[in-house]
Protein backbone atom coordinates (compact mmCIF):
# COMPACT_ATOMS: atom_id res chain seq x y z
CA UNK A 1 0.00 0.00 0.00
CA UNK A 2 0.99 3.50 -0.71
CA UNK A 3 1.49 5.92 2.20
CA UNK A 4 2.85 8.83 4.24
CA UNK A 5 4.60 9.00 7.69
CA UNK A 6 2.95 11.42 10.25
CA UNK A 7 2.85 12.66 13.54
CA UNK A 8 -0.23 12.52 15.73
CA UNK A 9 -1.05 15.75 16.82
CA UNK A 10 -3.82 15.07 19.38
CA UNK A 11 -7.71 14.65 20.11
CA UNK A 12 -10.85 16.89 19.29
CA UNK A 13 -14.26 16.65 18.47
CA UNK A 14 -16.08 18.18 16.12
CA UNK A 15 -19.79 18.41 14.69
CA UNK A 16 -20.98 16.83 11.75
CA UNK A 17 -23.58 18.03 9.70
CA UNK A 18 -26.22 16.42 10.94
CA UNK A 19 -25.38 17.74 14.32
CA UNK A 20 -23.57 14.75 16.16
CA UNK A 21 -20.23 15.42 17.66
CA UNK A 22 -17.77 13.19 16.01
CA UNK A 23 -14.51 12.57 18.19
CA UNK A 24 -11.83 12.80 16.13
CA UNK A 25 -7.71 12.94 15.77
CA UNK A 26 -5.61 15.30 13.99
CA UNK A 27 -2.53 13.80 12.72
CA UNK A 28 0.10 16.02 10.41
CA UNK A 29 1.01 13.54 7.58
CA UNK A 30 3.99 14.53 5.37
CA UNK A 31 5.80 16.44 4.21
CA UNK A 32 7.74 12.97 2.90
CA UNK A 33 10.98 13.07 0.49
CA UNK A 34 11.19 10.09 -1.67
CA UNK A 35 15.11 9.27 0.34
CA UNK A 36 15.64 5.78 -2.20
CA UNK A 37 13.18 4.47 -5.62
CA UNK A 38 13.98 0.49 -5.39
CA UNK A 39 13.35 -1.40 -8.52
CA UNK A 40 12.73 -4.56 -10.05
CA UNK A 41 16.11 -4.58 -11.36
CA UNK A 42 18.10 -3.02 -8.72
CA UNK A 43 16.82 -4.56 -5.77
CA UNK A 44 14.11 -7.71 -6.61
CA UNK A 45 10.91 -5.59 -5.30
CA UNK A 46 9.20 -2.27 -5.98
CA UNK A 47 8.98 -0.21 -3.58
CA UNK A 48 9.85 3.86 -2.12
CA UNK A 49 11.77 4.78 1.10
CA UNK A 50 10.31 7.79 2.50
CA UNK A 51 11.66 10.24 4.81
CA UNK A 52 9.78 12.50 7.46
CA UNK A 53 10.89 15.21 10.24
CA UNK A 54 14.04 17.07 10.16
CA UNK A 55 17.03 15.86 12.31
CA UNK A 56 20.26 17.63 12.85
CA UNK A 57 23.16 17.21 11.02
CA UNK A 58 25.62 16.51 13.70
CA UNK A 59 23.45 13.36 14.92
CA UNK A 60 23.30 11.78 11.88
CA UNK A 61 26.04 8.68 10.80
CA UNK A 62 28.35 9.27 7.93
CA UNK A 63 26.52 6.29 5.98
CA UNK A 64 23.36 8.23 6.66
CA UNK A 65 23.98 11.33 5.41
CA UNK A 66 25.23 10.10 2.65
CA UNK A 67 21.98 8.27 1.74
CA UNK A 68 20.54 11.31 2.00
CA UNK A 69 22.73 13.63 -0.02
CA UNK A 70 21.84 11.11 -2.79
CA UNK A 71 18.48 12.37 -2.48
CA UNK A 72 19.32 15.81 -1.92
CA UNK A 73 17.57 16.36 1.02
CA UNK A 74 18.26 17.24 4.50
CA UNK A 75 18.88 13.92 7.12
CA UNK A 76 15.00 12.39 8.49
CA UNK A 77 14.19 11.37 11.40
CA UNK A 78 11.84 8.63 10.09
CA UNK A 79 12.60 6.41 7.44
CA UNK A 80 9.64 4.05 5.80
CA UNK A 81 8.97 1.90 2.93
CA UNK A 82 6.24 1.84 1.26
CA UNK A 83 4.15 0.10 -1.59
CA UNK A 84 4.80 2.11 -4.85
CA UNK A 85 2.30 4.84 -5.79
CA UNK A 86 -0.04 4.68 -8.76
CA UNK A 87 1.84 7.87 -10.21
CA UNK A 88 5.47 7.85 -11.01
CA UNK A 89 8.05 8.98 -8.25
CA UNK A 90 11.03 9.64 -8.58
CA UNK A 91 14.36 10.36 -5.89
CA UNK A 92 13.97 13.45 -3.78
CA UNK A 93 10.45 14.09 -4.61
CA UNK A 94 7.85 15.54 -1.49
CA UNK A 95 4.78 14.17 -1.12
CA UNK A 96 2.31 15.60 0.74
CA UNK A 97 -1.25 15.36 2.45
CA UNK A 98 -2.95 15.72 -0.70
CA UNK A 99 -2.63 12.18 -1.46
CA UNK A 100 -5.41 11.31 0.66
CA UNK A 101 -7.68 14.19 -0.64
CA UNK A 102 -9.58 11.52 -2.95
CA UNK A 103 -9.77 8.70 -0.32
CA UNK A 104 -12.53 8.40 2.34
CA UNK A 105 -10.80 6.21 4.35
CA UNK A 106 -7.25 5.05 5.53
CA UNK A 107 -5.07 2.59 7.69
CA UNK A 108 -3.50 4.17 10.44
CA UNK A 109 -0.40 1.97 11.77
CA UNK A 110 1.30 3.39 15.35
CA UNK A 111 2.81 1.99 18.18
CA UNK A 112 0.61 1.98 21.56
CA UNK A 113 1.52 3.69 24.65
CA UNK A 114 3.20 1.63 26.94
CA UNK A 115 1.92 0.29 30.20
CA UNK A 116 4.69 -1.54 32.11
CA UNK A 117 3.75 -4.55 33.81
CA UNK A 118 0.07 -4.84 34.17
CA UNK A 119 -2.20 -7.58 35.30
CA UNK A 120 -4.47 -9.93 33.49
CA UNK A 121 -7.42 -7.40 33.72
CA UNK A 122 -5.76 -4.62 32.37
CA UNK A 123 -3.63 -6.62 29.65
CA UNK A 124 -6.43 -8.79 28.33
CA UNK A 125 -9.42 -7.60 29.94
CA UNK A 126 -10.35 -10.22 32.23
CA UNK A 127 -13.24 -10.01 34.59
CA UNK A 128 -10.83 -10.82 37.93
CA UNK A 129 -13.19 -12.51 40.68
CA UNK A 130 -16.72 -10.49 40.68
CA UNK A 131 -17.78 -11.61 44.76
CA UNK A 132 -15.60 -9.53 47.37
CA UNK A 133 -17.29 -11.99 50.08
CA UNK A 134 -18.41 -16.45 49.41
CA UNK A 135 -14.74 -16.45 50.65
CA UNK A 136 -13.16 -14.00 48.26
CA UNK A 137 -9.88 -12.67 49.98
CA UNK A 138 -7.41 -10.72 47.74
CA UNK A 139 -8.40 -12.42 44.73
CA UNK A 140 -10.33 -9.72 42.96
CA UNK A 141 -7.87 -9.21 39.84
CA UNK A 142 -6.70 -12.65 39.94
CA UNK A 143 -6.78 -14.51 36.55
CA UNK A 144 -8.30 -17.96 37.88
CA UNK A 145 -7.54 -20.99 36.60
CA UNK A 146 -4.53 -21.83 34.23
CA UNK A 147 -5.87 -25.34 33.31
CA UNK A 148 -6.88 -28.72 34.16
CA UNK A 149 -4.56 -31.28 36.98
CA UNK A 150 -3.32 -34.26 36.14
CA UNK A 151 -3.99 -34.09 32.38
CA UNK A 152 -1.87 -32.58 30.93
CA UNK A 153 0.06 -31.48 34.01
CA UNK A 154 1.48 -28.50 32.76
CA UNK A 155 0.68 -24.73 31.42
CA UNK A 156 -0.25 -24.73 27.56
CA UNK A 157 1.87 -22.19 25.71
CA UNK A 158 0.53 -18.97 25.13
CA UNK A 159 -1.16 -18.72 28.48
CA UNK A 160 -2.72 -15.43 28.90
CA UNK A 161 -0.84 -13.93 31.74
CA UNK A 162 0.52 -10.77 33.64
CA UNK A 163 3.12 -9.06 31.97
CA UNK A 164 4.64 -6.03 29.69
CA UNK A 165 1.55 -4.41 28.23
CA UNK A 166 1.24 -1.57 25.36
CA UNK A 167 4.36 -0.50 23.05
CA UNK A 168 3.23 -2.69 20.54
CA UNK A 169 2.40 -2.38 16.90
CA UNK A 170 -1.10 -1.30 16.39
CA UNK A 171 -2.89 -1.32 12.88
CA UNK A 172 -6.14 0.08 12.90
CA UNK A 173 -8.14 -0.14 9.92
CA UNK A 174 -10.48 1.76 7.96
CA UNK A 175 -10.76 5.24 9.66
CA UNK A 176 -13.06 7.91 8.28
CA UNK A 177 -10.64 10.82 6.75
CA UNK A 178 -12.96 13.85 8.11
CA UNK A 179 -11.03 16.71 6.30
CA UNK A 180 -7.42 17.20 4.79
CA UNK A 181 -6.43 20.67 5.11
CA UNK A 182 -3.20 20.85 2.43
CA UNK A 183 -2.30 23.92 3.88
CA UNK A 184 -0.68 23.02 7.38
CA UNK A 185 -0.41 19.55 6.26
CA UNK A 186 -3.04 18.43 8.46
CA UNK A 187 -5.50 15.09 8.44
CA UNK A 188 -8.42 14.73 10.62
CA UNK A 189 -9.61 11.18 11.06
CA UNK A 190 -12.91 10.22 13.27
CA UNK A 191 -11.58 8.33 16.36
CA UNK A 192 -8.83 7.02 17.64
CA UNK A 193 -5.54 5.87 16.48
CA UNK A 194 -2.67 4.44 18.79
CA UNK A 195 0.07 6.04 20.36
CA UNK A 196 0.84 9.06 22.31
CA UNK A 197 0.73 12.84 20.98
CA UNK A 198 3.38 13.33 19.31
CA UNK A 199 4.34 9.58 18.38
CA UNK A 200 5.32 8.93 14.62
CA UNK A 201 2.52 6.96 12.55
CA UNK A 202 1.94 5.46 9.01
CA UNK A 203 -0.63 6.54 7.24
CA UNK A 204 -1.77 3.96 4.52
CA UNK A 205 -4.01 4.91 1.30
CA UNK B 1 -1.70 28.46 15.77
CA UNK B 2 -1.39 25.31 16.69
CA UNK B 3 -2.36 22.24 14.55
CA UNK B 4 -5.49 21.39 16.76
CA UNK B 5 -7.01 25.18 16.57
CA UNK B 6 -6.57 24.87 12.83
CA UNK B 7 -8.20 21.67 12.31
CA UNK B 8 -11.19 22.82 14.62
CA UNK B 9 -11.33 26.04 12.97
CA UNK B 10 -11.82 24.70 9.53
CA UNK B 11 -14.79 22.47 10.59
CA UNK B 12 -16.59 25.78 12.27
CA UNK B 13 -18.68 27.60 9.81
CA UNK B 14 -18.48 31.35 9.10
CA UNK B 15 -22.04 32.14 10.57
CA UNK B 16 -20.93 30.52 14.16
CA UNK B 17 -17.64 32.09 14.15
CA UNK B 18 -20.50 35.43 15.14
CA UNK B 19 -21.26 33.96 18.21
CA UNK B 20 -21.31 37.06 20.64
CA UNK B 21 -18.73 36.94 23.69
CA UNK B 22 -19.93 36.30 27.20
CA UNK B 23 -19.31 34.74 30.34
CA UNK B 24 -20.47 33.84 33.71
CA UNK B 25 -23.24 36.24 35.21
CA UNK B 26 -24.58 37.34 31.62
CA UNK B 27 -28.28 36.68 30.56
CA UNK B 28 -28.69 35.41 27.72
CA UNK B 29 -31.59 33.45 24.95
CA UNK B 30 -30.12 30.59 23.23
CA UNK B 31 -32.58 30.05 20.54
CA UNK B 32 -32.08 25.96 20.05
CA UNK B 33 -33.36 24.15 17.03
CA UNK B 34 -35.37 21.16 17.92
CA UNK B 35 -36.23 18.53 15.02
CA UNK B 36 -39.80 16.84 15.79
CA UNK B 37 -39.82 14.03 13.19
CA UNK B 38 -39.62 16.05 9.78
CA UNK B 39 -40.38 19.21 11.29
CA UNK B 40 -37.90 21.82 13.06
CA UNK B 41 -38.44 24.99 15.09
CA UNK B 42 -36.54 26.48 17.34
CA UNK B 43 -37.22 27.21 21.43
CA UNK B 44 -35.66 29.99 23.41
CA UNK B 45 -33.82 29.29 26.83
CA UNK B 46 -33.19 32.24 28.57
CA UNK B 47 -31.07 32.43 31.79
CA UNK B 48 -27.85 32.97 33.83
CA UNK B 49 -24.87 32.00 32.42
CA UNK B 50 -23.14 30.05 35.44
CA UNK B 51 -19.78 29.13 33.53
CA UNK B 52 -18.04 28.91 30.06
CA UNK B 53 -15.79 25.57 30.14
CA UNK B 54 -13.46 24.51 26.99
CA UNK B 55 -12.05 26.04 24.20
CA UNK B 56 -12.05 25.99 20.12
CA UNK B 57 -14.81 23.53 18.54
CA UNK B 58 -15.89 21.60 22.26
CA UNK B 59 -16.44 25.19 24.10
CA UNK B 60 -19.56 24.91 26.09
CA UNK B 61 -21.62 26.82 28.08
CA UNK B 62 -23.81 26.52 31.12
CA UNK B 63 -27.40 28.09 31.75
CA UNK B 64 -29.28 28.23 34.56
CA UNK B 65 -33.06 29.56 34.54
CA UNK B 66 -36.16 29.20 37.22
CA UNK B 67 -38.74 27.17 35.73
CA UNK B 68 -41.26 28.48 38.49
CA UNK B 69 -40.18 26.84 41.69
CA UNK B 70 -37.66 24.66 40.44
CA UNK B 71 -34.46 25.39 38.89
CA UNK B 72 -33.36 24.06 35.35
CA UNK B 73 -29.79 23.84 33.85
CA UNK B 74 -28.83 23.34 30.03
CA UNK B 75 -25.20 22.83 29.04
CA UNK B 76 -24.92 23.95 25.23
CA UNK B 77 -22.14 23.40 23.12
CA UNK B 78 -21.41 26.22 21.34
CA UNK B 79 -20.39 25.43 17.83
CA UNK B 80 -23.68 22.94 17.85
CA UNK B 81 -25.27 23.28 14.68
CA UNK B 82 -28.70 23.70 16.67
CA UNK B 83 -27.81 26.89 18.46
CA UNK B 84 -29.46 29.03 16.10
CA UNK B 85 -28.17 32.26 17.73
CA UNK B 86 -27.26 33.29 21.35
CA UNK B 87 -28.25 36.71 22.35
CA UNK B 88 -27.16 38.70 25.40
CA UNK B 89 -29.72 40.08 27.43
CA UNK B 90 -27.61 41.68 29.95
CA UNK B 91 -24.49 41.78 30.83
CA UNK B 92 -23.84 40.80 34.40
CA UNK B 93 -21.45 42.03 37.23
CA UNK B 94 -19.90 39.16 39.39
CA UNK B 95 -16.02 38.77 40.65
CA UNK B 96 -16.27 34.91 39.52
CA UNK B 97 -15.29 33.00 36.52
CA UNK B 98 -17.85 30.27 37.72
CA UNK B 99 -20.81 31.36 39.83
CA UNK B 100 -21.68 27.94 41.13
CA UNK B 101 -22.72 29.51 44.26
CA UNK B 102 -25.54 31.36 42.48
CA UNK B 103 -27.46 28.25 43.06
CA UNK B 104 -28.37 28.47 46.46
CA UNK B 105 -29.40 31.76 46.14
CA UNK B 106 -32.92 32.73 46.36
CA UNK B 107 -35.39 35.65 46.73
CA UNK B 108 -33.48 39.11 46.41
CA UNK B 109 -30.40 37.85 47.00
CA UNK B 110 -30.55 35.89 43.46
CA UNK B 111 -29.90 38.96 41.22
CA UNK B 112 -26.82 39.95 39.64
CA UNK B 113 -25.61 43.72 39.43
CA UNK B 114 -25.98 44.50 35.95
CA UNK B 115 -22.12 45.47 34.38
CA UNK B 116 -22.15 49.08 32.46
CA UNK B 117 -20.48 48.42 29.18
CA UNK B 118 -16.47 49.15 28.45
Amino acid sequence: MPGLIGKKIGMTSVFSVEGKNIPCTVIEAGPCVVTQVKTEETDGYSAIQLGYDEKKEKHTTKAELGHFKKAGTSPKRQVIEVDSFEEEVSLGDTLTVDIFNDSPWVTVTGTSKGKGFQGVVKRYNFKGVNDATHGQHNRLRAPGSLGASSYPSRVFKGMRMAGRTGGKTITIDNLQVLKVIPESNLLVVKGSVPGAKGSYLIIWK
Amino acid sequence: MDAIKIAENAFIDESQKQHPVFGAGDTVTVHYKIREGSKERIQNFRGVVLQTKGEGSTKTFTVRKMSGNVGVERIFPLYSPFIDEVEVNKRGKVSQARIFYFRELTGKKARIKERVRR
